[in-house]
């Protein structure tokens, strides 16, 4: 049994695939619940695929795909957060437009490439298994940084995600911590990329925060276990990818909606069960 | 006219008569929502410590005159202005109950977090809360008895505990200027009356209060000052001034029929004057100088 616990880490590829898996599976899930609570599944799909042309431009460059990345998720961020302020049109319909529009550009320029079927395979699902050490340190940095940008602000994200009028009755500036949001999500969709991919990162961000949230009545709290959520799938998804050979950003995302099925009908209080037994009881 | 003597007579718009401690002045106040414009040319002084009833059909423009006391809609004409002693030193000088309903309350916060969310103001960016804001937190909740459910889930609570634990916030906030929106809708007799407890209580503190309401007879019985509002302010005084059958219909139109009926306004008066409106509560006149 330790055998087979150890076996797949002895491989140098895989310990980095394990500390990539990680990161990413607790970065995601911290900002997830943010993305939960205030209804913003879409936007985090949105700006995941918004930054395949960023992805494209750097490869066909031969720079740095995660640099590429950052670049194309913050400038999608700051043109969502600018549509949406002037209320042109309504907020769904200008994340639709520029999302559709990016991938468009994404796919456009990756197939002037020869090999793009594969590249593109990679940056749609990922490839952890391909992580190189300098990509680790800039993942890492990545992660840290919103991780403590994230603490530094609990208090205001709290307030302006639970309740914008009296942030902005206070004087918290509710528009700018929307735009701190937005960056944060770009960085963490960008850290996300090699391990599960811009077609998969989405569920990264909802499904750990939303078993934690059935599970949890405090902020805090669901940030925490959706952290731990989020990190055991990763591990338990390397697990699979490595013994039955299937896609790992894939199987990480499959472990997390199985733990998201059995919380959902099983969860003390908020579980489908709990909520029945709750019901005959008022009956 | 003998009213109470804390019941100020408000003059027109034209300033006179101000009384000598207005705690927030309005003059002139449109407001707009796109094309429809939802309040015009509010001109009226609230005395300091002073409660004001605010009362209007839906759609009167109470929520719109909150909203833009405390800045979250613009002013398309007009101004506010906090005249108090020590309003600049007050990092939060009004506080707002919103309405029930424009709270998410499946959202994963416990009652005192809710609380401690009024001290953000003072806190400052970065900023942890410190022993003295968790004193006043521990304060608010014990004012609303509410302190046995400060763990519990706001989405647990009932509505008149879900009340609370939004007075107490405001509480927390250490305001001069406390605006409750529509807080007697939806809650039960009791609650109704410990809401009044509590304003008594903030009276003496001399805590200046603006309640919106459509319960003319709570307005009536319990507050020394009524602004009656219909998209612009038709009357504004002491009870007695304001509920004549003349302001009454001229702010609720054709439901004027249906509220005669509702004589307990006029006998709950002491003497409703006839001339009412003739002693001038009627800040901004008719329809204004537009």
């Amino acid at each position: 049994m330790i055998h087979w616990l150890t076996e797949p880490f002895t491989l140098e590829f895989m310990q980095r695939a394990l500390v990539a898996s990680l990161i990413v599976g607790v970065v995601c899930s911290v900002l997830g619940c943010f993305v939960v609570l205030r209804a913003m599944a879409f936007l985090g799909d949105a700006l995941a695929h918004a930054i395949l042309p960023g992805v494209a431009v750097a490869y066909l460059l031969g720079a740095n795909l995660l640099a590429g990345a950052l670049v194309a998720a913050l400038l999608v961020a700051a043109g969502i957060g600018l549509f949406s302020r002037r209320g042109a049109v309504k907020e769904d319909t200008a994340i639709g437009i520029l999302f559709a529009a990016a991938l468009a550009l994404g796919v456009v320029l990756m197939s002037t490439v020869r090999s793009y079927a594969t590249d593109l395979t990679h940056i749609l699902f990922g490839n952890v298994l391909g992580v190189s050490a300098g990509d680790l340190w800039v993942t890492g940095a990545l992660a840290v940084g919103v991780l403590a940008t994230v603490v530094l602000l609990y208090k205001e994200l709290l307030l302006a995600s639970f309740d914008p009028v009296l942030a902005h009755t206070l004087k918290r500036r509710p528009e700018l911590l929307r735009f701190v949001m937005l960056m944060l999500l770009a960085l963490t969709v960008v850290v996300s990329l090699q391990t599960v991919g811009v077609g998969l990162v989405a569920a990264m961000l909802v499904t750990p925060a939303a078993t934690a949230y059935l599970l949890t009545h405090r902020l805090s709290s669901m940030m925490l276990l959706a952290a731990a959520i989020g990190a055991a799938c990763s591990v338990a998804g390397l697990y699979l990818s490595y013994y039955l050979n299937v896609a790992s950003g894939a199987a990480v995302v499959l472990t997390a909606t199985v733990l998201f099925l059995v919380t959902f009908v099983a969860a003390p209080r908020r579980g489908a069960l709990a909520r029945r037994a709750a019901a005959r009881r008022a009956a | 006219m003998s009213a109470s003597p804390r019941a100020h007579t408000m003059s027109g718009g034209n300033g006179a008569g101000v009384p000598r401690h207005a705690c927030l002045s309005l003059t002139s106040v449109t407001v707009a929502y796109g094309g429809r414009t939802a309040l015009e040319q509010v001109t009226m002084d609230v005395p300091h410590g002073g409660q004001v009833a605010v009362v209007g059909p839906n759609g009167a423009g109470k929520s719109t005159l909150f909203k833009a006391l405390v800045g979250l809609l613009p002013l398309r004409d007009g101004s506010i202005e906090l005249r108090d002693r020590d309003a600049e030193a007050q990092a939060e000088p009004i506080a707002y109950v919103p309405q029930r309903e424009e709270i998410d309350w499946s959202f994963p916060v416990t009652v005192s977090d809710v609380v401690m969310m009024g001290r953000y103001g003072r806190l400052g960016w970065l900023r942890r809360p410190q022993a003295a804001d968790r004193e006043v937190v521990a304060r608010s909740l014990e004012e609303l008895s509410i302190a046995d459910l400060a763990s519990r889930p706001v989405g647990d609570l009932s509505g008149g505990q879900q009340q609370r634990v939004f007075l107490a916030r405001a509480l927390a906030q250490e305001p001069h200027v406390l605006l409750l929106d529509e807080p007697f809708t939806g809650v039960d007799v009791s609650a109704k009356e410990a809401l009044l407890d509590l304003l008594e209580r903030l009276r003496r503190r001399g805590i200046t209060v603006l309640v919106s309401t459509h319960d003319m007879q709570t307005a009536s019985q319990r507050f020394e000052l009524v602004a009656l509002l219909n998209g612009r302010l038709i009357a504004y005084g002491p009870p007695p001034a304001v509920f004549t059958p003349e302001h009454i219909s001229e702010a609720f139109g054709g439901r004027a029929l249906f509220l005669e009926g509702m004589v307990v306004i006029d006998e709950c008066c002491p003497c409703p004057p006839e001339d009412g409106h003739g002693h001038g509560p009627l800040p901004g006149g008719h329809g204004g100088p537009a």
